[in-house]
């Protein structure tokens, strides 16, 4: 049975130039990039070049990107290197959207037990945060304010630009977690006004355990790891070489594939979900799809049990996801789907579709021609069937 | 056929699984979920922690078999924890196993099988199946390790879940199944036992159900068979028949609980010889074979897990009742347990055992 894995925005595949600088990285570049020997400059240059291939990437200097071990560490060192830069001014509070990924959730939830109070902003039902309800929420004590760019469940895009701006008008500074949008879709620092931007390796074909924080010349950041000078002193610790290669080279790839936007795997997203809106029936597409990356679908099927489909789905050999990776890994209802007003049940049918790298036409269409069946089980076992009045499409 | 074998992490479902693996079926590893997977969690000590549920992963991934986990938070809350929570509130000792397996295995996991399109679900009790000859129908039997029997935890299956049911190691010891487990160099191999209810911390059954149901926490009085008071307990939740210890009373000859009652708040305690009784009455009956005997018959009943079945007679009674008569006195009959009847070693039924009138 060939594999279908439609599950990219949980992780992608390692794209082969980015393998293969890896492998030469590890067979050749041992050095430790603070020592002074040949070795160690051999070493420091391929950070170099990772660095200014990141900084490249999403418009900024190379002096700016932080390398970290990957997006939570990323969301960590930003909100945590922000809060705490600022402990001992008035500004005290932190603000995110409900959507944020569990990296920025959890960070606040552990700072407000430290003296921090927290605020989360709600969306709308197509998953983006209004602006005029970040505005109540943003307040002159406000140290920082982490709304994510593509949302990893729906693929909505926030609009950063309005969003970051209510943040410097209190003079908060403005994170997001770009996880799940660089790669995807052009990104620019500069244009977006954010002043701390995460961005991780596995997501854009690159490898795991490695990301970058970007972080504005200027913006002040305590550091989370503490010990040796490495990354200007924001990040101690022997940096991981062959990762961070691999990541430049990744980001490499992902600069010249937004550069010229190819519709291929928006092309495909949209011939699996406009076919599953017309031939499955009771399924509903959740988000906005005027405003979403293009490789995300998230679509409910009323009267089915989303974790059954997700499994009778893997035993066909397709991979798909019912929202976060790590919600998966525990089963509860996704937070973003709740936050946008979505009943329970809805939350519990809801299934991501997120294609790339290396998907076809004939994938999608085997997909499309599985899941009328297994849908169609599951609801004679469970002895449920659409509920009258669910619209066929959204 | 596609079988989906319930994993709890333990040797004897990872055995069953490796069975049927053997055997050529198409396994499906699911693991149910029960609690909230916190590795700080501490609430759950014995089977269907976040260890276990890695140890069936490991166990599933040597097999070469999928694996998943389900989460069944919900429906083992609704199915097994509020009514044992009820059954001790109520002075009764409730035995959780049996509606684990027969409201939530072979019930929602059953159904969640079926929808993957399995035909059976198979977990690792000892217990065997037969089918009848002459009827079709499915009887169930004995686990062959007596030692390790569950059949007793099995009583209300009906003939539907029996049907589609697979007990892969009913017909093992468990020496030979650990002896199995190491022929496949399965990391569970030597893993102890699980002893204790699953869901209940350190064994504090009372602690768990006064924290689900603060209003049992109460005092009540203690009197002796002539209903005079002897002192205070501190909620009828603590206590089953025939315990003797946390009674908190210092008398010469040791005295047990002989009955609860909840109503009213009491415990009524006694002597030891007084646990003894030949006669009790059973409701909830489930004759595996679908029909009740038409008349008393001889049997052999045991009245909880560890209890060595005795002889004695059954007679079906309306309102899927029915009282047993035993030969010789059994001690320590308490409601809320299971009466179990059988014909040497198949199931012909069982029931909840009531009060005494």
């Amino acid at each position: 049975m060939t594999r279908i894995y439609f599950d990219h925005n949980a992780t992608t595949p390692v794209a082969a130039e980015v393998a293969d600088a890896m492998g030469a990285a590890l067979h050749t570049v041992f050095g430790n990039p603070s020592s002074v020997h040949g070795h160690g400059q051999q070493a420091k240059t391929a950070l170099d070049t990772a660095r200014a291939a990141v900084a490249h990437l999403i418009g900024g200097e190379p002096t700016e990107v932080v390398f970290t071990s990957g997006g939570s560490e990323s969301d960590n060192l930003a909100i945590r290197g922000v809060a705490e830069s600022l402990v001992s001014s008035r500004r005290r509070h932190l603000v995110a959207s409900a959507i944020e990924h569990e990296a920025v959730l959890q960070t606040l939830k552990a700072l407000s037990k430290h003296g921090w109070t927290t605020t989360l902003v709600g969306v709308d039902e197509s998953g983006v945060v209004p602006t005029d309800r970040l505005a109540e929420a943003v307040t002159e004590d406000t140290a920082l304010v982490s709304i994510m760019h593509a949302n990893n469940e729906i693929g909505t895009i926030q609009p950063l630009i309005e969003l970051a701006a209510v943040a410097h008008d209190r003079g908060a500074l403005f994170h997001t977690d770009a996880v799940q949008s660089v790669g995807k879709i052009p990104v620019d620092v500069t244009a977006l006004g954010v002043d701390l931007l995460s961005l991780s390796g596995h997501k854009l074909n690159g490898p795991k355990g490695v990301g970058a924080l970007w972080v504005r010349r200027g913006a002040r950041l305590r550091p989370q790891m503490t010990g040796g000078k490495q990354e200007r002193g924001r990040r101690a610790g022997t940096e991981n070489v062959p990762a961070i290669a691999g990541l430049g080279v990744a980001a490499d790839l992902a600069a010249a594939k937004v550069a010229t936007p190819d519709p291929h795997v928006a092309a495909l997203r949209d011939r699996l979900e406009s076919g599953i809106l017309s031939n499955v029936s009771g399924s509903q597409r959740n988000g906005d799809p005027r405003r979403r990356v293009g490789n995300t679908s998230n679509i409910s099927f009323d009267g089915v049990e989303a974790e059954s489909l997700l499994i009778a789905l893997d035993l066909d050999g397709v991979a798909v996801s019912t929202g976060s990776a790590c919600s998966s890994g525990t089963l509860e209802p996704s937070h973003v789907l709740r936050a946008m007003g979505f009943s329970p049940h809805r939350t519990q049918n809801s299934i991501r579709f997120s294609l790339g790298l290396g998907n076809t036409e004939a994938e999608v269409d085997r997909v499309l021609g599985l899941l009328p069946g297994i849908v169609a089980r599951l609801r004679t076992v469970s002895g449920r069937r659409p509920r009258a009045g669910v619209a066929v499409h959204s | 056929m596609r079988v989906v074998v319930a994993m709890s992490g333990g040797v004897d479902s990872s055995v069953a699984a490796a069975q049927l693996v053997e055997s050529g079926h198409d396994v499906i590893g699911l693991s149910m979920q029960l609690s909230p997977q916190r590795s700080d969690d501490l609430s759950f000590g014995g089977c269907c922690s976040i260890d276990d549920l890695h140890d069936a992963r490991r166990t599933a991934a040597s097999l070469g078999i999928p694996h998943y986990m389900m989460n069944f938070e919900r429906h083992f809350d609704e199915a097994v924890v509020a009514p044992f929570v009820r059954d001790y509130a109520a002075g009764r000792t409730p035995i959780p196993c049996v509606q684990c397996n027969g409201d939530l295995k072979f019930a929602h996991l059953l159904e969640r099988a079926t929808a993957l399109g399995a035909d059976r679900v198979a977990t690792g009790h000892y217990a065997r199946l037969a089918q009848d000859p002459e009827s079709g129908r499915t009887r169930l039997r004995r686990g062959l390790d007596q030692t390790k029997d569950q059949s007793y935890f099995l009583f209300t299956l009906t003939q539907a879940q029996l049907s589609r049911a697979l007990f892969p190691v009913g017909h093992l010891r468990k020496d030979e199944v650990r002896a199995i487990a190491r022929a496949h160099q399965l990391a569970v191999a030597d893993k102890p036992d699980s002893q204790e209810l699953c869901f209940v911390a350190n064994g504090d059954t009372a602690g768990l159900v006064a924290a689900r149901d603060p209003s049992v926490v109460r005092s009540g009085t203690i009197r002796d068979q002539d209903g005079q008071p002897l002192g205070q307990h501190e909620g009828v939740h603590r206590f089953t028949v025939g315990q003797r210890k946390g009674l908190g009373l210092s008398t010469r000859e040791p005295l047990y609980v002989l009955r609860i009652d909840a109503d009213d708040n009491s415990l009524t305690v006694g002597p030891r010889e007084a646990l003894d009784r030949r006669e009790l009455t059973a409701c909830g009956m489930n004759w595996i074979a679908g029909v009740p005997p038409s008349a008393p018959c001889q049997v052999t009943a045991r009245i909880r897990h560890r209890h060595a079945d005795a002889p004695a007679i059954v007679s079906p009674l309306a309102n899927d009742r029915a009282a047993v008569l035993f030969e010789e006195p059994q001690r320590a009959v308490a409601p809320g347990q299971a009466v179990v009847l059988y014909d040497g070693d198949t199931v012909l039924g069982g029931g909840w055992i009531e009060p005494a009138a």
